[in-house]
């Protein structure tokens, strides 16, 4: 595992962040995956504005056409433009990816460093709770929530969120654990600051680096549940568009076999922004341990 | 070991009442009073809110929260789960009847990633940083990334109705048609749930792998003139299996979630589409039993990954 010649002659000159970075820019699949990224972003916000059609706005004059003039990627059963409801749907799947991803590694953050900082009990029942949760299908879970709240933009990205947090729990938690016991950490804690500000200003610092990692592969994982969600009809709720229910329309086998200008730009924005968050975050975790050799 | 089991059923039997109350204490808090239906409101003459009261009387809904919940817990144990609000047939006989189908589907998409995944999870791990390596990487990233709805709406238009190779959904065609027929409309399904799972496969497999190559023995084996074979294929691989059987293991029910996508797309009548079906009719009883059902499952399967990994590694004592 342990090489040297990942870390160049002059390390002793740059910051670790400098260090990360330049790891980084090697892992190329990783830096295509967040040129990708930026350029969905970038698409998603600037685009819609480009494009001018209105993702919403119905047509019956012009439903299902081909792609042609006017319609790049022609209308679905509405007469809506695919073309704007794509752009629109990428910018559902990064609000839902984002905060869903923001909210897991919260709780996760917040209950690992308790569980770590106090063990014991705590940490027990934390860990405990976290192994049930994590062995449980959250799509499965996301679904009969649904089943009780009805679907909702709010309720999706609140489910997502609130079932992903065990994954960056464990690495707080692991993490916390071995700081804890630290010379430093228990010179500061015999200085007198308090469990709170020793998690603020001595954990956090320290755990941020595999939390974003974590995190990346957690905005993955929440695009993924949401286009699955959106897909079965549990997700976001119509006329809202999202890459998931626009392929619902393609449980049709007629349109399934003579519309493909219908399903296949949404299935795959979403193969391709799942796949850039993931180059991105394999990247991230390799730049983020020192010790890696890829 | 047997202790062991035996407290592990215990904890598990905690859970499950853990589990078990808080989702019937969010069926009492649905809206809409069941007992306000029971009472037609057009042909009902006399005292509306007596004949309520009675009725919820003669259903014991008047006992207090805890008191139902123990009765309907009761009942539960005997195997009445209930019944279908939308069909009024039992829970239990539903559910069994849709067990077979998922079974075969997720038993062979198992079998399906399991036999693809882990095979070139360690051939990566042996050809380590080489064009092999990278290709396998590369290809388990593919299948972790892209949904399995779009693969299987993929697979349909190409080998279902562009060249009309396999059927596009359903279990048997219509009228039954023998092994054959089943096994052609088990093709896409289990193939499309199988790769998704070989993905992750790959990279446990891998990592298992790489974790075992850098261990001494292994230096020992070698230096002591056991050929490559040898030393791969009986102290390695064996050694790269057990942290292998955990993860497959605790993983079993998250490919419930994958059979729930699958199951839609293809018209497969089992477990995940009886649960999609009822969210859509609201028929609370059904879920109610398909959660309970997820969370045995989830139990067990933790519980065997525990054991097995004591029954495989002498080392481990439980």
């Amino acid at each position: 595992m342990t090489t040297l010649d990942t870390v160049p002659a002059d390390a002793g000159s740059v910051s670790p962040g400098r260090l990360a970075l330049r790891r980084f820019r090697r892992h190329r699949l990783a830096v295509a995956g967040a040129i990708m990224l930026v350029l969905l972003t970038v698409g998603a916000i600037v685009l819609p504005f480009v494009v001018g059609a209105d993702p919403n706005a119905v047509d019956p004059s012009a439903i299902r056409r081909g792609p042609a003039d006017g319609h790049p990627l022609g209308t679905d059963s509405a007469g809506r433009d695919v073309l704007a409801r794509l752009l629109a749907g990428g910018r559902v799947s990064l609000l839902v990816g984002l905060s869903a991803a923001l909210i897991a590694t919260s709780i996760g953050l917040v209950l690992g460093a308790v569980a770590g900082y106090f063990g014991r009990s705590v940490d027990g029942a934390l860990s405990r709770l976290a192994d049930v949760v994590l062995s449980f299908p959250a799509l499965i879970i996301i679904i009969v929530v649904v089943a009780f709240v009805g679907p909702s933009l709010p309720t999706l990205i609140l489910s997502i969120g609130l079932f992903g947090w065990p994954t960056p729990y464990r690495i707080v938690r692991g993490m916390t654990l071995s700081l804890r016991e630290q010379d430093s950490i228990l010179a500061v804690g015999g200085l007198g600051a308090g469990a709170v500000r020793i998690i603020r200003k001595h954990v956090v610092p320290v755990v941020i680096a595999p939390l974003t990692v974590v995190a990346t592969l957690g905005v993955a994982q929440a695009i993924l549940l949401e286009a699955a969600l959106s897909f079965l009809g549990l997700g976001v709720p119509p006329p809202t568009a999202s890459w998931g229910n626009m392929l619902n329309e393609a449980q049709s086998l007629t349109i399934l076999e003579s519309m493909p200008w219908l399903w296949l730009p949404p299935g795959i924005a979403i193969a391709v922004t799942v796949m850039a968050v993931n180059f991105v975050g394999d990247g991230l975790r390799d730049a983020a341990d020192p010790r890696a050799v890829r | 070991m047997v202790a062991y089991v035996v407290r592990r059923l215990l904890v598990s039997a905690v859970v499950l009442v853990g589990i078990s109350m808080l989702l019937f204490t969010l069926l009492q808090l649905m809206p809409g009073d069941p007992v306000e239906m029971m009472i037609d409101p057009m042909s009902f003459s006399g005292d509306r809110a007596a004949a309520i009261a009675r009725r919820r009387e003669q259903l014991g809904l008047d006992a207090s929260l805890p008191i139902q919940y123990v009765r309907w817990a009761g009942e539960f144990l005997q195997g009445n789960l209930g019944f279908s609000y939308s069909t009024s047939r039992p829970v239990a006989e539903v559910m069994v009847e849709r067990l077979g189908p998922t079974v075969r589907l997720m038993g062979t998409a198992l079998v399906i990633g399991l036999l693809a995944g882990i095979p070139v999870g360690i051939l990566a791990a042996l050809r380590r940083n080489t064009l092999v390596d990278y290709g396998a990487a590369a290809l388990s990233l593919v299948a972790i990334s892209v949904p399995s709805f779009f693969v299987a709406l993929l697979g349909i238009y190409v080998f279902g109705l562009k060249l009309d190779w396999l059927p596009t959904g359903g279990m048997n065609s219509v009228g039954g048609g023998g092994l054959v027929d089943s096994l052609r409309h088990l093709v896409l399904p289990a193939g499309i749930l199988g790769l998704a799972l070989a993905g992750p496969y790959v990279r446990y497999a891998r990592a298992a792998m790489l974790e075992v190559l850098g261990q001494d023995f292994l230096t020992t084996a070698r230096s002591k003139g056991l050929s490559r074979r040898r030393v791969v294929g009986r102290h390695a691989l064996h050694n790269a299996l057990i942290p292998l059987v955990t993860v497959v293991a605790i993983q079993i029910p998250v490919l419930f979630a994958g059979a729930v996508v699958v199951e839609q797309v293809f018209a497969w009548p089992g477990m995940g589409r009886l649960a999609l079906e009822a969210v859509l009719a609201r028929d609370y009883p059904i879920l109610l039993g398909f959660v309970m059902a997820i969370a045995v499952l989830v139990l067990l399967c933790n519980l065997l990954a525990d054991v097995a990994y004591a029954v495989i590694d002498p080392r481990i004592r439980l």
